[in-house]
């Protein structure tokens, strides 16, 4: 991984980062109402009296979000205590109560941590139980609140159950940082908590970001990034902020604490609101609601049922192989390393099954593929009777349609070429070129490399590709040294 | 005919409920405009609902235990497709899309909804002055209030107007006016009524409660509104157990205590009138000559409740008020920009006493004072937990005037907020711990108007207080006929 104090900022200067990721939960139903929680919908359709904050009307607490997120905090090796919804105080149009209810001083989760891949690990301060906003679109004017002609507002995504983790500054690098994210996602999709995507909001990041001399453990005005829509966008907006905060304190001025808005087309983020002149959120406990109080019992079931996380699923796959740590994050992230270890378990080849599932698996949908077809493709292809391009072609009719790897390759022609049959070939293919041979055996590399191509060509032709190149050019070198 | 008897009478086929509707209808033309009790009188739909309810009964089937009594509801509880004011300008247009679960709980039972009665706005208030649409004026002195803030629904129950009522009692709201009335009130336990679909002042105080002419009836209102509702959260799971069921078991040997600091005695506040706490006296010596074991008891904390109250409801109410907005139902006065149109609307919709709680609250939660002024007023309510929990080791019920004076005159104290807020200095506590109180008719005092006693019993004992009340009512009446 590079470095960005080495590769970024000036020397001396070390970046600090903390990320606070809002995941929403994919339960069935909103935060405190039956409405669905789905908001694709024309707008308004999923609304009632709780999500529009009608007068009278009172949250019901969604079982299944505060599960989801017990079992977000336990994953996140976070302490589960029983907690409290808040109230958060302030005025927008599209919060329907105008106050968010959430959790402030005693949230579900707290003091956890995750641990990358190259085994850093990162603090987690938090990670809370609130309810997502409706969403505002200001028409004319300026396209802003304060000067747009008219505003409508969807309350479709009111009430929708989320859960925000928040990280202590604890990130040095970008690397991390993305990292991070990253891994929050496997772990996010290994609970099935939540789809996790970020470019469609379901996953939403904003960049606690700040620097410091090198050495230094003091934690210098920070600035919040907001509006990050990929892995990509957070590493270029963290860049762009700390190289800002450089600039700032390079020419005797400092940073001011502030929420800033990424614009990923022109590559820059513009100021938002002051921290200086914020709101004050008058928080206090949310009177229509009980705390919520887990048992020891719950928290035991919660881990009793915990999936294999990604780390320790990679640990797996790294036991089995010799693949890269790419390879490996590759697959466990595309949730494709049960596949693959149930594949080798029925007998195929580790490094062959991992190989085949990241060149060749890189699909959404692989459900057809079932771990005897995946294992059976790939001891035909360890064994010799299929070539790689062959093994590729029956993988994508197995994608597509399921099956059997031997029949699939039978329908495609692709008839087991016995070795003996193809020395045979190759022994017939010497005597009729006898000049092309001895250039082969005894000539120089460039000959030998030219003639290799001109007695696989052949064999190709002759076997309408079906002989495995490997094979032949094995064949080729055991004859020259014979 | 009290409610028990119409309900009887009804079921039976004695009587037509829409007879029973029309005696009700005929008191409002008579006097309905010297009183103002009503916001608006729903003589067409009752008639609808009276029907119905005389059609089941020539169909054979059971309409229920509140068979074609006629029910005064206050107009801050949801009624589907009727308008629900809260008194304020800011509803002004808004028709709920639901019914509270108390509206739907009374209509179940056979309920004759007549009207929809005024309140101070937002149930802030001591006597129904605060009212976008005017005053309510006492039945039985028209020059005096009623009480508030639930005096449309004590006044409509004093004139005959129907025969229950429903109000709601955040800090004696239901109590208070029926105290200055001359009829039953009671607050139940926190969550032993739904409060579901009734528009919050402060949550965590809120509770509905029954208005009738006598305990029998109002226990007979209490035992149909009370239970579980999923819908709100903090409604009590458990039995709560049948009023009706211990109006007949006496008080022999019951343990009763008198709480000094409010009724004149050790460490009493100052402002209880001698008459008021003459006639606590002559009720405290007619119980224990029907057997009570009675004595004075010390709840040091009570005098800090009212101080406590005008901290916590405020802070509540500021932030429960804040939907109203403009955005999406109610008033809105158009502006330029979305936060004028915020201002503009909550400044002309709110009337003064709200506008003064809203920002007591407000600043009661902001940063750098919730420490002090919130934060203490959550000890104060820990303290007075405490308090009544080691009393009630000792005792089984306690007594009190329900309030300091009988009913004042219209507009003596409108000008000076801390005289009128002192009038719900014995009913607070109640509130702020959750237990439950009644108030029942003893005599009158030296201006011939009603003086209230108080019967308070710990959380869920709410039977104690109807059994205690029904032999007080007895004594009462004893006292008047010999």
């Amino acid at each position: 991984m590079t470095d960005l104090r080495e590769s970024l900022l000036p020397e001396g200067w070390e970046l600090v980062v903390g990320l606070e990721v809002h995941v929403e939960l994919a339960t069935t139903t909103k935060l405190f109402c039956g409405c669905a929680n789905r908001f694709s919908s024309d707008p308004n359709t999923n609304v009632c009296p709780v999500c529009v904050g009608l007068p009278g009307s009172l949250p019901v607490m969604n079982a299944k979000a505060v599960d989801f997120a017990m079992r977000l905090g336990r994953a996140l090796g976070c302490d589960v205590k029983p907690s409290v919804m808040a109230r958060k105080n302030y005025f927008y149009p599209d919060m329907a109560k105008d106050y968010q209810t959430t959790q402030y001083d005693q949230p579900t989760s707290t003091d956890g941590e995750l641990v990358l891949g190259d085994g850093v690990a990162i603090g987690i301060e938090r990670a809370h139980i609130e309810e997502d906003a409706g969403k505002t679109t200001h028409v004319g004017g300026g396209g802003r609140i304060n000067d747009a002609e008219y505003s409508l507002v969807d309350y479709n995504r009111a009430g929708v159950p989320l859960v925000e983790v928040v990280s202590r500054p604890d990130i040095r690098t970008i690397d991390h940082a993305k990292a991070y994210v990253s891994e929050l996602r496997g772990i996010l999709l290994a609970l099935e908590v939540s789809d996790a995507k970020m470019e469609e909001g379901s996953m939403r990041v904003d960049a606690n970001v700040s620097i410091r001399p090198v050495g230094s453990d003091e934690l210098r005005t920070r600035c919040e990034i907001k509006n990050i829509n990929s892995i990509r966008s957070l590493g270029r907006a963290i860049e762009y902020e700390a190289l800002r905060h450089v600039d700032l304190y390079d020419s005797g001025e400092a940073p001011r604490q502030e929420t800033r808005h990424w614009d990923e087309a022109g590559g820059r983020s513009t100021a938002g609101r002051s921290k200086e002149d914020a709101d004050d959120y008058r928080y206090f406990q949310e009177p229509d609601l009980v705390p919520l109080r887990p048992s020891v019992e719950d928290v035991a079931a919660i881990d009793a049922a915990m999936p294999v996380l990604p780390k320790a699923r990679r640990a797996r796959l790294s036991e089995v192989s010799t693949m890269s740590a790419d390879v490996i994050a590759t697959i466990v992230e595309r949730s494709q390393d049960g596949l693959a270890l149930a594949a080798i378990d029925a007998g195929a080849d580790a490094d062959k099954v991992l190989t085949r599932i990241q060149n060749d698996l890189a699909v959404d949908d692989w459900s057809l593929v079932s771990v005897e077809s995946l294992a059976g493709l790939i001891s035909m292809e360890t064994a010799g009777e299929l070539t790689a391009t062959q093994t590729k072609q029956v993988l994508a009719r197995l994608v597509e349609e399921g099956g059997d790897p031997e029949k699939i390759a039978a329908q495609l022609g692709f008839e087991a070429m016995a070795v003996n049959e193809l020395e045979g070939l190759i022994d017939q293919l010497i005597a009729d070129n006898p000049d092309e041979w001895t250039r082969f055996a005894g000539g120089d590399d460039g000959d030998r490399k030219k003639m290799q191509g001109f007695f696989t060509g052949q064999i190709m032709k002759a076997t309408r590709g079906q002989a495995d190149g490997r094979a032949v050019a094995e064949i080729l070198g055991r004859r020259a040294s014979d | 005919m009290s409610a028990i008897d119409i309900a009887a009478a009804v079921r039976t086929g004695n009587r037509s409920a829409v007879d029973v509707l029309d005696e009700h209808l005929n008191r409002i033309d008579e006097r309905e405009s010297e009183i103002h009790a009503f916001n608006l009188v729903l003589a067409e739909e009752a008639r609808v609902q009276a029907e119905a309810i005389d059609a089941k009964v020539a169909a054979g089937e059971d309409p229920g235990p509140l068979a074609g009594v006629p029910v005064a509801l206050k107009d801050n509880m949801c009624t589907r497709g009727i308008p629900t004011t809260c008194s304020s300008k800011i509803l002004e247009g808004w028709i709920p899309p639901y019914d509270a679960t108390v509206v739907t709980r009374l209509a179940d039972a056979g309920a004759v909804f007549v009207g929809k009665t005024n309140l101070d706005e937002f149930a802030m208030g001591s006597s129904t002055e605060n009212s976008a649409f005017g005053a309510t004026h006492n039945p039985l002195d028209i020059t005096r209030v009623p009480g508030g803030s639930s005096g449309g629904s004590a006044a409509s129950v004093a004139a005959g107007f129907a025969a229950l009522g429903i109000g709601s009692d955040t800090g004696g709201s239901v109590r208070q006016p029926a105290a200055f009335c001359g009829v039953v009130g009671m607050k139940p336990t926190y969550g032993a009524v739904s409060r579901y679909g009734l528009i919050a002042f402060a949550s965590s105080l809120d509770q509905i409660g029954p208005f009738a002419a006598d305990v029998a009836d109002a226990a007979t209102l209490f035992d149909v509104i009370a239970g579980h509702d999923p819908l709100d959260t903090t409604s009590i799971v458990d039995f709560i157990p049948s009023a009706t069921a211990s109006l007949d078991l006496g008080v022999e040997g019951l343990r009763v205590g008198v709480v000094q600091e409010l009724s004149g005695g050790v460490g009493s506040v100052q402002g209880i009138s001698p008459d008021v706490i003459a006639r606590t006296r002559v009720a405290v010596e007619a119980l224990a000559a029907a057997g009570a074991v009675v004595d004075e008891v010390s709840v040091p904390s009570a005098p800090l409740g009212l101080s406590a109250y005008y901290l916590v409801a405020p802070a509540e109410a500021s932030s429960n008020l804040a939907r109203y907005d403009g955005v999406r139902f109610g008033l809105r006065v158009d502006a330029d920009t979305t936060g004028e149109m915020n201002t503009a609307t909550r400044t002309a919709g709110f009337g003064e006493e709200v506008k003064r709680r809203i920002m007591l609250g407000t600043y009661a939660l902001s940063a750098g004072y919730y420490d002090a002024f919130y934060g203490k007023a959550l000890k104060v309510r820990t303290m007075m937990l405490d308090d009544f929990a080691s009393v009630y080791q000792k005792f089984d019920v306690l007594i009190t005037p329900t309030a300091p004076t009988t009913a004042f005159p219209l507009g003596e104290r409108s000008a000076d907020p801390m005289t009128m807020y002192v009038n719900d200095v014995c009913t607070i506590p109640s509130n702020l711990v959750g237990h439950p109180g009644i108030s029942v008719p003893f005599g009158v005092g030296d201006d011939g108007l009603p003086v209230g006693v108080q019967v308070l019993a710990p959380a869920t004992h709410d039977a104690q207080t109807f059994r205690v009340g029904a032999v007080l009512e007895a004594a009462a009446k004893e006292e008047v006929t010999s």
